[in-house]
């Protein structure tokens, strides 16, 4: 029988050397963890651009800053072969939400084409079609890489119901599912076509578009909510742009946020009785206040064809059709 | 026998360790010093006494800063235990004196209290623990896991009873491994900028002025680079809208005083105090081999100065080009921890004019002051292909300075790990970049691009240039000096 001490001692000796072992493992692991974990030089970008030159007239007549140092994107500010270059290693798949609810469902097959001709060429892609009418969506051709979900949805009476319910459809929407399935996520307008390309330029946390309509004026004259008792009030000496509600996005994750504060902001203003002047477009500039937008797009990318093109408006990528909106809204 | 296990089984759970007696005392603060080993285990339990690292305020860890987690905390302590269970046995300590007998049987009365028997199930479940605890720091290493980790929870909160996860990540692509994946989607957008300072917090009602689309404000100088980086000119952004934007940020500002170079320490704090991120939570990190000689600079609200000790080399190329082997090492004991973003920049300048919240980004670079109008091809970037910081003439968008650089924790210590395992590599191969810790940085954000550029007015040298038009705030200028007397 061994003398108890003895025995103590063999497996302290024991106990001894496991830690140090163990500490000898961890430190050799620290290392080699870090190298693994960082990777210093990827070369992401081989590419071959020009130098941008700092003291060189712009290319744009256009702000390309906000005051809070948001991009706003127009030709001629980017590069889109070097943004190419440096998203497409992402692998990322980005996600687009249209309505096409009662009569809308007409735009849905010209809206898709020209999507396929020029929304995130070379990227992953899925479309997010919600309807009344399944049945009523025609099948489109999609390129490799390229999906699309029809989701179905309750049809309301009024049109500024539908209107309303996006907000709500799209957050419970990311929610359930488009959380699992793309990276960042689009929600535009279902009676418009994309007319050039739309690329990972506007890629970002939180993106906006500017309202051809208002791009121009004084905030005094932007169409917002100006009753106090809705919670989309915004008084006169505020504002920054006025954002169109037919093109929003961004990461899925902050995009649910601001789409889920919206419908929080709507459901009070129901419970309130009170609708607001635009609907939730009045709603999405309340918000976008409060919470900037990372990323601006200029009117290039949300524009209305009955206006004559500005020159400064290089290329028109995403614009309206020529519609009767008030037999579409009947 | 029984009893003695029955006391094991009632004994206590972990918990931190608490000294016995003055001899344990001593071995207690052996272990504080022992438990340093592993670099990303730099607890704050046991509260270091006396080594200037503990908060005066007590801010502990507020926001999304990385903590220990609990696993960690219990496996740490109870193989620290084990080790003073080590220190306690009769083999370990020296002969005792008749004086000293008294105080050992009060060390030995532990053992003596739970049994012979009990020991070896106790070494045992020490062991158990100590791997426990070595695990889960060997996970923990993973850089940008943690963050991300900080991130999602934070996420999580706004969508209580709604989605299980938003992931920030897309990890519904392939098996990658989480870190992995973050590294590749990490490469420049604003993932790894700490949740709360991120460009979409809310801003409080406030009044401005409007901007206007069609009037630019600054048509004379590019204010955006290709892949969307502002460039911080005078008349491109409303500090007050940024500085409500960044109104919960705590910024670290690393500055390095070496040998003869602490006499520029009291100019640069002092400037720093009046111009340097107003109405922020700062923290200057002096690293410096003369502690004694860091002067007191009186420090605003929400301001505070942290002196660390480091070592000096003989040749001021080296002294600049470990300033990174630093700065990675402290981001990962330190920084990560206590600050949201760094700001790493020489000392021996002055602030001239507002460094405010407008830099803040998940990495920046400074435009050096000599060459904003040179063309890629003269620019002074290492050129030698047999050197890690070799750039090829037709490559380069700006050249930056080595003296101002700076991001979020994670995206510095990315940066300064990558530059110091790239000179090790160079040092090793026997080669010396041309411009030692500037070339090395000149490489990395050529292929890292950062988030924004910061325009000559943060980084300006009177004495060597000409001032231009197009250069309306000087805010960060050379301090003149003999080179060859402050060198040597």
């Amino acid at each position: 029988m061994l003398c108890p001490a003895m025995r103590c001692h063999r497996l302290a000796l024991g106990l001894g050397f496991c830690l140090l072992s163990g500490t000898a493992l961890c430190l050799l692991c620290n290392m080699e963890l870090r190298y693994k974990g960082e990777k210093p030089f990827q070369p992401v970008t081989q590419s071959l651009y020009p130098q941008p030159k700092l003291l060189e007239q712009r290319p744009t007549e256009l702000l390309t800053l906000t005051p809070w140092l948001a991009p706003i994107v127009s030709e001629g500010t980017f590069s889109p072969e070097l943004l190419q270059r440096i998203y497409e290693p992402l692998n990322l798949t980005i996600g687009l939400t249209v309505f096409a609810v009662g009569k809308y469902t007409r735009f849905v097959e010209h809206f898709l084409e020209s999507a396929e001709r020029f929304f995130m060429r070379g990227h992953r892609v899925h479309y997010y079609v919600f309807t009344n009418e399944p049945a009523a969506i025609p099948r489109v051709p999609l390129g490799p890489g390229r999906r699309l979900s029809v989701l179905l949805i309750q049809r309301h009476s009024r049109w500024e119901e539908i209107s309303t319910r996006r907000m709500e459809t799209i957050s419970r929407h990311i929610a359930e599912r488009a959380h699992r399935e793309v990276d960042y996520i689009f929600c535009l307008d279902v009676d418009m076509v994309f007319r050039n390309p739309w690329g990972p330029e506007t890629l970002g946390d939180l993106v906006a578009a500017i309202h051809p309509g208002y791009y121009a004026v004084p905030r005094q004259q932007f169409p917002y909510e100006r009753r106090h008792t809705s919670t989309a009030f915004v008084a006169d000496d505020e504002g920054d742009f006025y954002y169109g509600g037919a093109v929003f996005g961004g990461r899925v994750a902050k995009v649910y946020e601001f789409t889920r504060g919206c419908h929080m902001a709507i459901l009070a203003d129901k419970a309130n009785g009170i609708m607001a002047a635009w609907q939730e477009e009045s709603h999405l500039n309340r918000r976008f206040i409060s919470y900037k937008p990372s990323k601006v797009l200029s009117p290039e990318y949300l524009w209305d064809d009955r206006k004559p093109q500005p020159p400064s408006l290089k290329l028109i990528r995403f614009s309206t059709l020529d519609k009767d909106t008030s037999w579409l809204r009947s | 026998m029984q009893a003695g296990l029955a006391r094991v089984q009632g004994d206590p759970p972990a918990g931190p360790l608490l000294p016995q007696s003055e001899a344990g005392t001593a071995g207690h603060r052996q272990l504080v010093e022992k438990s340093r080993f592993c670099l990303g285990t730099d607890l704050r339990w046991p509260p270091p006494a006396g080594s200037g690292s503990s908060h005066p305020d007590g801010t502990d860890g507020l926001g999304p800063r990385q903590e220990p987690d609990l696993a960690t905390q219990v496996g740490l302590a109870l193989s620290l235990r084990s080790e003073r269970c080590l220190q306690l046995l009769p083999g370990h300590l020296p002969p005792p004196t008749p004086l000293a007998r008294g105080r050992l049987r009060g060390v030995m009365g532990p053992r003596s209290l739970w049994g012979r028997s009990a020991s070896p199930r106790l070494c045992g479940l020490l062991l158990v623990a100590a791997c426990l605890g070595f695990y889960s720091n060997v996970f923990s290493l993973i850089p940008g896991r943690r963050q991300i980790g900080e991130s999602q929870s934070t996420e999580g909160g706004h969508l209580q009873g709604q989605a299980e996860v938003l992931p920030l990540s897309p990890d519904s692509h392939g098996g990658a491994p989480q870190g992995v994946l973050e590294e590749t989607t990490t490469q420049w957008s604003e993932r790894d900028c700490p949740p709360d300072t991120c460009r979409v917090p809310e801003v409080p009602r406030m009044v401005y002025p409007k901007a206007q689309l069609l009037k630019p404000g600054r048509t004379d100088v590019l204010v955006m680079t290709p892949w969307f980086a502002p460039v911080i000119w005078e008349g491109v952004f409303d500090s007050a809208i940024l500085d409500a934007q960044f109104r919960n940020a705590t910024i670290g500002l690393t500055v390095f005083a070496i040998k003869k170079y602490v006499v520029f320490l009291e100019l640069f704090l002092r400037t720093a105090e009046k111009h340097f991120m107003l109405g922020h939570r700062v923290t200057y990190y002096v690293f410096t081999d003369r502690p004694s000689d860091v002067p007191r600079v009186p420090l605003g609200e929400g301001r505070r100065l942290v002196v660390l000790e480091v070592r000096s080399y003989s040749r001021w190329q080296d002294v600049s080009m470990r300033r990174m082997e630093v700065i990675s090492a402290f981001s990962r004991r330190r920084f990560l921890r206590e600050v949201d973003y760094l700001v790493c920049v020489d000392v021996d300048m002055a602030f001239r004019d507002r460094v405010g919240a407008e830099i803040l980004a998940p990495l920046f670079g400074t435009l050096h002051p000599g060459f904003y109008a040179a063309a890629r091809s003269a620019f002074t970037y290492e050129r030698r292909p047999r050197s890690r910081a070799h750039i090829p003439a037709d490559e380069g968008d700006f050249y930056y300075a080595g003296g101002f650089f700076g991001g979020s924790v994670a995206e510095v210590l990315r940066l300064a790990s990558a530059c110091q395992q790239a000179m090790a590599a160079d040092r090793a191969d026997g080669i010396e970049a041309v411009w030692h810790d500037e070339s090395h940085l000149n490489r990395y954000l050529l292929y890292r691009k950062p988030a924004k550029v910061l325009s000559p007015e943060y980084l300006w040298d009177e004495h060597m240039l000409r001032r231009p038009p197009f250069l309306r705030k000087l805010r960060f200028v050379a301090v003149p000096k003999d080179h060859a007397a402050i060198r040597h």
